[in-house]
Parts: structure tokens; C-alpha cells; sequence
């Protein structure tokens, strides 16, 4: 059935209304084009957002969809999808509403691994409420609520997702469609949370944030390709890549004191090293390359099925609750 | 008297008449007890087991708990008292007794707090063996009040509980520390003897509790009887009580808590609307203990889960109803401060949602094991604009079955959320409760909108004004829904003026309409009068005891109790002009009384009492007097 539809079939009737320019076209365009070579109804899949620019993806998809509150989406999505484990539930989210406001779901949702695909679209800039700076906004960064810079550390996404046990992280990027449509297509077939954090532009207010290690010109250099199983490669050529050193992850060239590729660490997603992926999630531009794809990608019991395994059991153990018997309780007596 | 009990108005002497039964025993008809002690002294367990006891032999009963919030301040020390109070009648009884008859003290501090309640020339039974000079300081006493003369009103008698204890278990292994934990059985064991009730159920249920620990099951038998025979053979008591059977409607019994009816009911429901029950939420007195109910039945196809704050917990549920389930949450008034935004979700979002707000003494923690019904206003309007919900509210432990029913009824029916308060008293307090014949409830019918043609999300059943609620994964029906206006019948999103008013005013007209479908006002007593009391809530035992009371006295009063605070019953205000004096006694600064007052222009008058203790009956009883 699936394979009949095509990205026209997942365009609502709703006219898109984010600003002219703006990265979420780029997604919203990935994920229609993604969706009809997913091979699930069009009617199982329910987008949830909360509240900001990025949030008002479901009303632009031909899914079903809620548009919730301020960072409150990933709640939702769990109680959906304990009670609709054959839905395919995603949720879009923003560094506001996800980091922010909605920080805690985002910890508990990931540690307990809900089956649920989660999209963040970080532009590093409150869009909505008209240019403040968020949680991923670098230290420093003049804001309207910040004229003289930002005093905060900003929060990584991928280190928070690390350290809140998710099951499957990733990143990708706004202007790289192939890019993105594969990586939302690994998340969707990893059975457990999937994480994927997507650098996208806002070009209202954070114009360029990503700009200089996405623009094509800069892309090869600054960019680090993840694949499982292959070496860690970038630039031109793919002549430069990563070792490890001292615990700390460093910048080597093919050919240069007697480097050579067995020297490059390989990528495993499956990794139970955490240390090696926590620091490829800390890889920032200049010092390092921006590492995309699938960080990590591991199989761990989803929520849902120990919910309903529980219940299950308890079924197999005392068969189906008899209302009568449990209304009468355990002492009872008799007036006559 | 609750529902399940029985529906005649009986004439009731509260009063207790002894007359004699035979030459051992004196029989009496209302007796309230109250254990207090230390809270690791385990005196809730001892008035569960009382009561469990007074019920099975056939006694009406009414308990109230009442224990502080941390689980074990220092030992002898006042805020680490713990109480149970039951209430055990051959008569209808409504209320755990305005004046305990019977104070077991287990120590000083028990007694420092709680012998102001005790009735004068009551008994008290203490344990002197906790009477000493470190426990006094505790407890602030700068004498032994067990020699000053200060406890002359009252019949005492001093029993060496510990020590007889001790003695009773010296066969045993155990340390002194662990014969003493089970001293309570002792002192249990005591009044089993001196109200004349059989040891069987308890020592049944030690059996079973303590099946994996034979050492504490015989620990706590022997402690048991050895108080038992105590009171029989030490000539203390020159007699011991009966306190005969109630006359209860014919049928099968069990004694219920408030929030285990709530649990039970809310399966119930779920039964017979045929869904999946799905429970979010958060850790919070005294609401945890449905979802301790709820997480011990996942056979009956529940689902529980504790959030990670009380937004996750509402969010989830709204997520179950948004799936087409059974989406339900519980807490507390701060909890429900937490929650609000998300409820004006489900107003906009119109799904069906129910929760449960057991009310406690606030604001902010306040006295989170004390009982108070001040959330009323908040539950009406505590959220962002025009947000209307359904509120209903129980009387008494038993009754919050069938309205954790009736909350998934109008919920599902009209599409909107449902307040369902009660209260701490509710909750914990017991009582006998007739059990229901699952066939015998009224199934309701729950329709999922398949049919793609001219579907619109907001489109609205011209009854109910309900919009259709169809479950993802239905094919052809793929539609969004969310936070912002709607518009109407489309459920777009729209900004357009009329539109908006339009929506305010639809949503609230559904809510009114749930109006049709709720019973007629009953009055207790005759529908005219000097004084009509109306209540709410928890504090339907106490103002139905004191209206009846006048009554026999010969007074012209009648009372109301309002189940449906929103929508009110439409029949209400025909009521006003037929008394000369309203009188809305709560145990807030006057929520409901200013609703009335803004709705019907009447000049009610307010009995509030804001202490985190239930009304006393003799308090409605003075309140209506000075109105006469």
C-alpha cells in the first residue's frame, strides 16, 4: 500500500508558514520525501511537536499530529505510545522546547527508551518569541535578551543524550538532504528512542549559525561523516583523519609521521565504549571536525514492551483480572 | 449515610445508651477509639486491624487516619505522634465521631496531643512504661501527668504494655527491640478483649502478612493474645462493652478507603467502556496510594506510570486519550497547580481526560497528610482564560467508586476533561461498602469516528456538542490537532475574532450540557424550611448528622450535598427561596459559598474551619443553631 504513495501524499492542506528561508523547509521536505519509502500506513504515523518555530511541523504533514505545549511533546508521545505500541510516533522539537523547558522529559524519555523517533532542530535562537538566546546559544552570543552576550555555558545535545542512556543519537544538518533523509531513515528502523539532533538555519535571527562548516565550499574540512565500521576520514580526499591520544581524540593526516590508515579509529555505533563516543559528541569547529551521523546505536528493551510484558505476564501468571472477585477484596461478611 | 449503606433516613441516637447485657458486658451502641503513638509504633496497622475486625462482625464504621508527614520523626517527640480514630456503631454512622470515647497513649507526646479531644470521663489506657523523665521533656510535660492530678476527669488506666509485652515474648529469640515493635499487637489485643470483638481476623491476617517470617507472625500472635488475656484475667476493667451489629441493607460487605474506591472504580469504568486504563503519574500524599492500587491490577489490562513530574504525568495521559484510551491522572493541589496548562490542552484539544485531585491542607506543601477541601476554585478556574471542565466530587469513601465511574462517563461522552476531587479524609477514612454487582452497572458506549466521508475534527454531536474522537492509526481520517484557536468544525488553526468567541463560547456550552445528564437535586429533609445547609465533598457525614439531629429536635432544616459542582445541577437555584437561611459549611475560607453568592445572588452564610481536621458534627450542629 505504502509504496503507492508519494511525497505529495504526506503534504497537508495547511500553508507552510515559516519564515521565507528558513532550514525547516529543508526538513519538512526530507521527511515527506522519507516518508513513502518507509513502508508504514500513512495512517499509523502521528508527528508531535510542543511549542516554538519547529513545532508546527505536524500541522504541515498529512500524518495524524497534535501540536502540544512548551516542551511537554515527549510526555505525550510516551503515554501515546504505551497505549499505541504499533504506531509509528515522532516527535519534533527545538533547543528551546526540547533543551530548555521540556529538559527533564527529554532525560526521562531517552533514559527509558520509548520507541518514539525524536527530531531536534537546534538553530541555537529562541525563533518564535522573536530572537532571545537558548540553551545552545554560545557563551557570549548578543541576543536581545542578552545585549551583552550570553553569560552561559551552553548545553551539547549529544552529551546529554549520552548521559541520558539514549538508545540511538545522531546528527545531521538542514542543507544536507541525502544526509538527512538517511540518517531519519536509521532512526526509524532502530527499535528504541532515536535521537537526532538536525543543525538547521534561522535566518531571521541566528542567520549563519552553522554556515561555516556547512557551506559547500567548507563542508568536506569541517565535516566528519560517521559510518559503522569504517574509519574515522574527512577533508578533500578524505586524507585527514581521527586517532585517540591521551584519551582525547586528534586531528592526523594519511601519509604524515608514518600515519596511515589502520591508525584511524573506527567508527562502531554499537560501541559499549562510551568514552570514545562521548568524546566524538564533544568534537567541536575549529579544533575538530563536526562529526554527523549515527553516533550510537544500541539495542536495549524498549518501554513499551516491558509495560505491556509486564502485564502480559501477570496474565500468563494469575489469567485475566476477574472485576467481581477484585471488587470483593480479600475479608468480606454478609448481612442478611 | 453512604449510597451503598442504606437510603432510609433512620432516627439515630449519636449518643451512646449503655444498658446492661449480661453481667460481664455492658452493651453500648456508638463507641470511637483513637490509637496514638509514636509514628514507628505502628498504631495505623492497629486501627486498620480494629476496624477491619469491627466491620466484619458487622459494626457500621467510620476511620480517620491522621499522621504527620515525615515517616519517622524522633521517637517521643510531639510532631512524631501518629493517630487513628474509628468509629464503630450498631447504628448508621457517618463520621469517625466527633469525641473519641476510648485514648490509647502510647507515650507522653501521644497523650500531650491528643487528650484535649477525649471525651471528659473517658478512658484512657496508657502505657506507663514510656512514662519517664526523657519522654516527659520531649513531650513538654514538666510533671508526670499520670501523678499531678492533671487526668483526674477521665477513667485512666495504667498498663505496663511494654513490659507485659516483654514478658509475654520471652521464649522468643528476640531482642528487646524486636519484641517491643510488636507491642501494638498487645494493646490491640487489649481492646479486642474490652470491646468484646473476636481475635480470628487478625490472627488470620498475621498468618498471611507474615508467612515468609514465621518468627514476627508468632511474635506478633502472642503479643496479640497476651493483651487479649490480660484484660480478661487483671481485673482491671470491672466490665467490658458490646457494641452489637449494624442494621445494613442486606448484602455483601467489604470495608473501602476513599482512593482504593477510586482505583476500583476507575477499573471499573474501564471495564465498561472496554478500554485499556491508562494511569500517569507523580509521587504525592495523598494521592500515591491509587497508583499503588492501580499498579498491583495490570491484569485487568492497567496501565500505570509513574511520571517524572506531574506534567509528564498529565501529558502522558492526554497522550492515552489523544491514542483512543483511557487516559487518567492523580495528584494533589500543588500537583494540580503543575498541571493546569496541560488541562487547558485538553479543553482546546477536547479529549476526554479525568483527574483526581485528593485535596490537602495548603498552599504550597502546607500539611500534606492533613485534610482540606480548598481547591474547589482552583479546580473551576485555575488555568489560563476560559478554560471550563467538569468537576465532580464524592461524599464518602464509598461513593468515590461510583464517581470514578461517572468521571470516565462524561468524559469520554462529552470530550473534556473531569475533575474529580476528594480529599485526605476521603481518602484514607474507611467504611463499609456494599459491593456492587460488576453486571449490574450500566455499560457505556464508546464510538470511534472510521467513516472518512465529511469527516471534520470539529464537527459536534448536536446533543453533547461533542467532537468526534477518532484514533489514530484509522485510515482516511489523518487530521491535526492542537493548542491553538480552532476553527470551528475544521479545527484549522484560526485567528479570526468571531471565531474565537465562538470557540470560548461552544466550549463552554459543552460543559452545560453535561447538565442533562446529571440527577435532580435531592434535599435531605423537606424541600422548604428555616435553614437549608448545603455541602460538598468529605463533609457530607458531618452535615447530614447534624441536620438530622435538628430534624428530631423538631427544627425546620434540610440539607443538600452537591456531587456535580460543574455544571450544578440546572434545579439548584429553585431551592434558595424556599428556606429563610442558607448555610454552606466547608472546611475552606468559603469556595463554594462564593460561587453560589456570584450564581444565584443568594445570601448564604459560611461554617468554615480550616484546621486540617474533618467538620465535627456537633460543629455544623452549633452553626446551624445560630441561625435559628
Amino acid at each position: 500500500m505504502s509504496t503507492a504513495l508519494t511525497k505529495d501524499d504526506f503534504v497537508s492542506d495547511q500553508e507552510v508558514r515559516w519564515c521565507p528561508g528558513c532550514g525547516d523547509y529543508a526538513i519538512l521536505a526530507a521527511v515527506q520525501r522519507l516518508m513513502p519509502t518507509l513502508d508504514i500506513p500513512r495512517e499509523n504515523i502521528v508527528f508531535i511537536s510542543g511549542i516554538g518555530c519547529s513545532s508546527r511541523f505536524p500541522y504541515y504533514m498529512n500524518t495524524y499530529g497534535f501540536h502540544t505545549i512548551h516542551g511537554r511533546a515527549m510526555t505525550i508521545a510516551t503515554g501515546l505510545k504505551c497505549t499505541r505500541p504499533e504506531l509509528s510516533v515522532w516527535v519534533v522539537t527545538g533547543d528551546g522546547d526540547g533543551l530548555s523547558i521540556g529538559g527533564n522529559h527529554f532525560i526521562h524519555t531517552l533514559r527509558r527508551n520509548v520507541d518514539i523517533n525524536v527530531l531536534l532542530f537546534n538553530n541555537r535562537i529562541y525563533g518564535l518569541t522573536k530572537g532571545q538566546y537558548s540553551p545552545t546559544s554560545e557563551m557570549g552570543k548578543k541576543t536581545k535578551s542578552t545585549p551583552l552576550g550570553s553569560i552561559e555555558q551552553p548545553i551539547n545535545a549529544l552529551s546529554l543524550a549520552m548521559a541520558s542512556e539514549a538508545t540511538f543519537i545522531a546528527r545531521s544538518v538542514d542543507v544536507h538532504t541525502p544526509h538527512l533523509i538517511e540518517t531519519l531513515r536509521k532512526a526509524t528502523s532502530h527499535k528504541g528512542v532515536s535521537f537526532v539532533e538536525v543543525y538547521q538555519n534561522c535566518n531571521i535571527f541566528n542567520d549563519g549559525a552553522f554556515k561555516q562548516i556547512t557551506e559547500r565550499n567548507v563542508r568536506d574540512e569541517r565535516l566528519l561523516f560517521l559510518e559503522h565500521g569504517k574509519p574515522m576520514l574527512f577533508g578533500p580526499g578524505l586524507k585527514k583523519g581521527i586517532c585517540i591520544k591521551d584519551n582525547r581524540p586528534e586531528v592526523v593526516t594519511l601519509g604524515e609521521n608514518g600515519i596511515t590508515e589502520k591508525d584511524i579509529l573506527i567508527h562502531d555505533e554499537t560501541s559499549l565504549n562510551l568514552n570514545i563516543t562521548y568524546l566524538l559528541t564533544r568534537m567541536d569547529h575549529p579544533e575538530f571536525p563536526v562529526p554527523m551521523g549515527v553516533f550510537r546505536n544500541i539495542t536495549r528493551p524498549t518501554y513499551e514492551e516491558l509495560m505491556i510484558g509486564q502485564v502480559e505476564s501477570l496474565v500468563a501468571q494469575k489469567g485475566k483480572g476477574d472485576l467481581q472477585k477484585l471488587l470483593k477484596g480479600s475479608e468480606t461478611w454478609e448481612v442478611k | 449515610m453512604s449510597e451503598t449503606k442504606s437510603q432510609v433516613n433512620k432516627n439515630v441516637d449519636i449518643k451512646k445508651s449503655p444498658s446492661k447485657k449480661d453481667s460481664g458486658s455492658t452493651e453500648l451502641e456508638t463507641v470511637a477509639i483513637r490509637f496514638a503513638g509514636d509514628s514507628g509504633d505502628g498504631m495505623q496497622l492497629t486501627g486498620t486491624q480494629f476496624t477491619q475486625t469491627s466491620a466484619i462482625i458487622g459494626n457500621d464504621i467510620a476511620t480517620f487516619p491522621d499522621f504527620p508527614a515525615e515517616i519517622r520523626a524522633p521517637a517521643g517527640s510531639l510532631p512524631g505522634v501518629s493517630g487513628f480514630q474509628i468509629n464503630f456503631s450498631s447504628q448508621d454512622i457517618r463520621t469517625p465521631g466527633d469525641v473519641p470515647n476510648v485514648l490509647v497513649a502510647m507515650n507522653p507526646a501521644a497523650l500531650k496531643v491528643h487528650l484535649k479531644d477525649l471525651e471528659k470521663s473517658g478512658i484512657l489506657i496508657v502505657n506507663t512504661d514510656a512514662f519517664n523523665e526523657v519522654n516527659f521533656k520531649k513531650a513538654g510535660y514538666e510533671s508526670n501527668p499520670l501523678e499531678d492530678g492533671s487526668l483526674a476527669p477521665y477513667r485512666v488506666y495504667d498498663i505496663p504494655i511494654t513490659k507485659l509485652n516483654e514478658e509475654a515474648l520471652k521464649d522468643l529469640p528476640l531482642s528487646k527491640k524486636e519484641q517491643d515493635r510488636s507491642k501494638n499487637f498487645f494493646a490491640l489485643g487489649l481492646m479486642y478483649w474490652l470491646y468484646d470483638r473476636t481475635m480470628e481476623p487478625t490472627l488470620r491476617w498475621i498468618e498471611q502478612k507474615f508467612a515468609k517470617t514465621p518468627s514476627i507472625a508468632e511474635a506478633n500472635r502472642k503479643s496479640l493474645k497476651a493483651g487479649y488475656h490480660y484484660g480478661e484475667t487483671a481485673e482491671i476493667f470491672t466490665t467490658h462493652y458490646h457494641v452489637p451489629e449494624a442494621r445494613l441493607n442486606p448484602g455483601l460487605y467489604r470495608q473501602i478507603t476513599g482512593n482504593q474506591a477510586v482505583a476500583l472504580g476507575l477499573i471499573t469504568g474501564a471495564h465498561l467502556a472496554g478500554k485499556t486504563l491508562f494511569y500517569g503519574s507523580y509521587p504525592i500524599t495523598p494521592a500515591s496510594d491509587i497508583l499503588h492500587e492501580l499498579s498491583m491490577y495490570k491484569n485487568f489490562d492497567v496501565r500505570t506510570f509513574q511520571a517524572e513530574d506531574e506534567i509528564a504525568a498529565i501529558g502522558s495521559a492526554i497522550g492515552a486519550s489523544f491514542g483512543g484510551h483511557l487516559g487518567i491522572t492523580g495528584t494533589s493541589g500543588p500537583g494540580l497547580a503543575l498541571k493546569s496548562e496541560a488541562l487547558g490542552l485538553a479543553v482546546m484539544a477536547e479529549l476526554p481526560l479525568v483527574v483526581i485531585d485528593v485535596q490537602r491542607a495548603g498552599p504550597s506543601t502546607g500539611m500534606p497528610t492533613k485534610t482540606e477541601q480548598a481547591d474547589l476554585l482552583q479546580a473551576l478556574f485555575g488555568r489560563p482564560s476560559e478554560s471550563p471542565v467538569a468537576v465532580i466530587a464524592p461524599g464518602t469513601p464509598g461513593e468515590c467508586f461510583r464517581f470514578a465511574i461517572e468521571a470516565l462517563r462524561i468524559a469520554t461522552k462529552y470530550m473534556c476533561p473531569v475533575i474529580l476531587l476528594t480529599d485526605g479524609a476521603l481518602a484514607n477514612g474507611a467504611e463499609p461498602w456494599m459491593i456492587p454487582s460488576v453486571e449490574s452497572l450500566p455499560k457505556f458506549e464508546i464510538k470511534h469516528l472510521v467513516d472518512a466521508k465529511n469527516f471534520q475534527p470539529y464537527q459536534r454531536d448536536e446533543k453533547t456538542l461533542a467532537r468526534p474522537w477518532v484514533m489514530p492509526g484509522t485510515k482516511g481520517l489523518e487530521h491535526r490537532i492542537g493548542g491553538l484557536e480552532k476553527q470551528d468544525i475544521t479545527g484549522n488553526v484560526s485567528y479570526d475574532p468571531l471565531n474565537h468567541e465562538k470557540m470560548v463560547r461552544l466550549r463552554a456550552q459543552k460543559i452545560e450540557r453535561i447538565a442533562q445528564d446529571i440527577p435532580e437535586t435531592e434535599t435531605f429533609g423537606p424541600s422548604s424550611g428555616k435553614v437549608l445547609v448545603l455541602g460538598w465533598g468529605s463533609t457530607y457525614g458531618a452535615i447530614t448528622s447534624a441536620v438530622e439531629q435538628c430534624q428530631k429536635e423538631g427544627k425546620a432544616v434540610s440539607s443538600i450535598h452537591l456531587r456535580y459542582l460543574n455544571p450544578l445541577p440546572r434545579d439548584l437555584g429553585k431551592f434558595f427561596s424556599r428556606f429563610d437561611k442558607i448555610l454552606i459549611p466547608e472546611m475552606n475560607m468559603g469556595q463554594l459559598r462564593m460561587l453560589l453568592r456570584a450564581k444565584y445572588l443568594v445570601d448564604a452564610q459560611g461554617l468554615n474551619k480550616v484546621q486540617g481536621q474533618p467538620l465535627k458534627i456537633q460543629e455544623v450542629k452549633e452553626g446551624i443553631e445560630k441561625l435559628l
